[in-house]
């Protein structure tokens, strides 16, 4: 173009070398190795750190989508841990469905029930998921006080229905056979589900930095996260886009129902508002809307509460929430702030 | 109808609430499709109010807002912009977190970015080639203002609503601004820009209306009132005066 040089050249002065903020992401090894002096023998400290990235990591399967659904559309869901027991009682259900499977010696029979067990959770969480959004989100949009209200209530409701269907009593649930037991390294014990779940919530956590980072529907989400009225001028509809995060957000929330049962062993309909509490603390720990923070703070939780349970029992429900308070008092928007227009 | 008189976009009557706040109070504007509209007036007339409620941003309580003769006052956010009007808000609306080339990659909505349009873009905006890929928080507010306004051109659209570019830059950043809208407008874009920069707005208007208190109070060429400063200091009052 002839005129382009008619343009006076912009300053290209250099920009600041891009700030990634690691020293969240560094809490968790220095909390790991803060852990070890405190804990004293290490073999138990590696059984509890095992233990407390299981536990980080279901919960982070249960919070990521909670996080995402408040980032795009302010919708706070305080009814989202029906999906973590519905998805546990699926999951229970499905399990003693599949005796030959979770009975037999073959590792991989073993985990294909896990693997149906957590698909028909997910499925099941998922579609509950949409209907929720339609009947008890929808109305109440843009209405925080309402929406606290509403889905309380929904929860409530759903948590009778659970009860009407499955019945009161708590429920075992047993691990397949071939995932009992620990693996033993020396004088160091780490029970093999803990193993496979760590396994699980890494790989989910790696699928979903995929997808939000290098797919044009995750930079959407992360976009209508930052400013959802910018993406709909852009031409896209934030609202499938928010029925899409709240039903995977669902789904995810099933299927750590399940995991949390297996690591529990056991399901009880309290286990949704169990853990909705540290759904809470950690992606306010997080900075709401982050999924890298509801990750890390995830990871914390986890190993905060493992740690704590084993050195001063008394003060373990405690502990998350000074977690939670000693972080705010440190970066009061949580650990990642998202960039709010 | 003649198509050549139909003006692209055109407000009829349109008012608009905020809550409980009666911010437009029956706008009529007309913006003939071809040209550069500037929409003048002093701070709180109703300008960004205006072009929000064109957007579906904000809906009109009353009255019509016509695009190609088809009434979109009802339409949502995204149909408006599907019908390739862009726009480019006061805060500029970037998303901080994503790079430069993803806040450009979502704005291309049809398809992958094409090369040689980057490249034409890049000659009004090298600061963009040259962070492409780090983060649009990192850039300064003329950068930003300058990836806003590429997000536009990325695709041909029809129509660009720009509000206030020209806010905190320095002069040789609204040169290339003007530059910019200048070869936006001989691709055939219609532009309505909102300016409280009289300086910048005479040097790029076709055609210009000036807003009051919810209202469109003057219509007509940029040509006439430049040429006529008593006009323009009825109109304009202080915003002149502070940008001459
Ligand atoms: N979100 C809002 N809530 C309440 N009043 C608003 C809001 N946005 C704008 N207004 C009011 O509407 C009037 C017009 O604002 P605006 O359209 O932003 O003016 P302009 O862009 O011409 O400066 C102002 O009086 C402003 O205070
Ligand atoms: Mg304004």
């Amino acid at each position: 173009m002839s005129m382009s040089a008619a343009i006076a050249p912009a300053k290209v002065e250099d920009l600041p070398a891009a700030p990634r903020d690691w020293l969240p992401i560094l809490l968790v090894p220095i909390l790991i190795l803060l852990a070890l002096p405190l804990v004293g023998s290490f073999p138990t400290w590696a059984t509890l750190t095992i233990a407390g990235l299981a536990m980080g990591l279901i919960i982070f399967l249960v919070a990521s989508g909670l996080t995402l659904v408040f980032g795009l559309m302010d919708v706070m869901n305080f009814g989202h841990g029906i999906f973590v027991a519905l998805g546990a009682f699926v999951g229970v259900t499905t399990i003693s469905m599949l005796g030959g499977w979770t009975a037999s010696s073959s590792f991989a029979l073993n985990l294909a029930a896990i693997g149906c067990a957590g698909l028909a959770a997910a499925v099941v969480a998922g579609t509950v998921g949409i209907a929720f959004e339609r009947v008890m989100v929808r109305p109440v949009y843009g209405l925080h006080l309402k929406q606290i209200l509403v889905t309380m209530g929904g929860m409530i409701v759903a948590e009778q229905v659970i009860l009407a269907l499955w019945g009161p009593e708590a429920r075992p649930m047993m691990r397949p056979a071939s995932l009992q037991g620990s693996f033993i390294f020396g004088d160091v014990a780490i029970e093999k589900f803990r193993l496979l779940a760590v396994c699980l919530g890494l790989a989910i956590f790696a699928a979903m930095f995929l997808l939000l980072n290098r797919t044009k529907l995750g930079l959407l989400i992360r976009a209508g996260v930052q400013d959802r009225e910018m993406v709909e001028a852009l031409g896209y509809r934030v609202r499938f886009l928010f029925i899409g995060v709240f039903a995977a957000g669902s789904a995810l929330a099933g299927l750590g129902g399940t995991m949390f049962g297996l690591y529990q062993e056991l399901v009880t309909t309290a286990i949704g508002a169990q853990m909705m509490v540290l759904i809470f603390i950690v992606i306010i720990i997080g900075g709401l809307g982050s999924v890298g923070g509801c990750f890390v703070g995830a990871l914390l939780v986890g190993l905060a509460s493992n740690y704590i349970g084993f050195v001063a029992p008394k003060v373990n429900l405690f502990s998350s929430i000074l977690l939670m308070v000693l972080i705010l008092l440190w970066r009061p928007q949580g650990l990642f702030p998202v960039a709010k227009r | 109808m003649n198509s050549s008189v139909q003006p692209l976009l055109a407000l009829d009557g349109v008012h608009t609430h905020i809550g409980p706040y009666h911010i437009l109070h029956g706008v009529d504007l007309a913006v003939a499709k071809g040209g550069i509209t500037m929409l003048l007036g002093r701070n709180g007339a109703g300008k960004t109010t205006t072009l929000r409620t064109v957007m579906g941003l904000w809906h009109a309580s009353a009255g019509t807002i016509r695009f190609d003769g088809n009434d979109i006052s009802e339409f949502a956010t995204p149909d408006v912009a599907r019908l390739d009007i862009a726009y480019v808000p006061e805060n500029m609306g970037i998303f901080s977190d994503l790079t430069v080339r993803e806040n450009l990659f979502l704005a291309a909505r049809k398809g992958p970015l094409d090369a040689a349009r980057l490249d034409w873009i890049f000659g009004f905006m090298p600061a963009l080639k040259t962070f492409w890929l780090q983060r649009a928080g990192l850039l300064s507010g003329g950068q930003k203002q300058m990836l806003s306004i590429a997000r536009a051109m990325v695709e041909p659209r029809r129509l660009l609503l720009v509000d206030e570019p020209s806010k905190g830059l320095a002069p040789a950043i609204i040169q290339n601004l003007i530059v910019a809208f200048g070869a936006l407008r001989d691709e055939g874009v219609t532009i309505l820009l909102v300016e409280q920069n009289f300086n910048f707005a005479s040097k790029l208007g076709d055609t210009v209306a000036v807003m009051d208190n919810g209202r469109v109070v003057h219509a007509g060429t940029m040509a006439a009132l430049v040429a006529d400063p008593e006009l323009q200091a009825r109109l304009l009052g202080l915003s002149l005066d502070s940008h001459q």
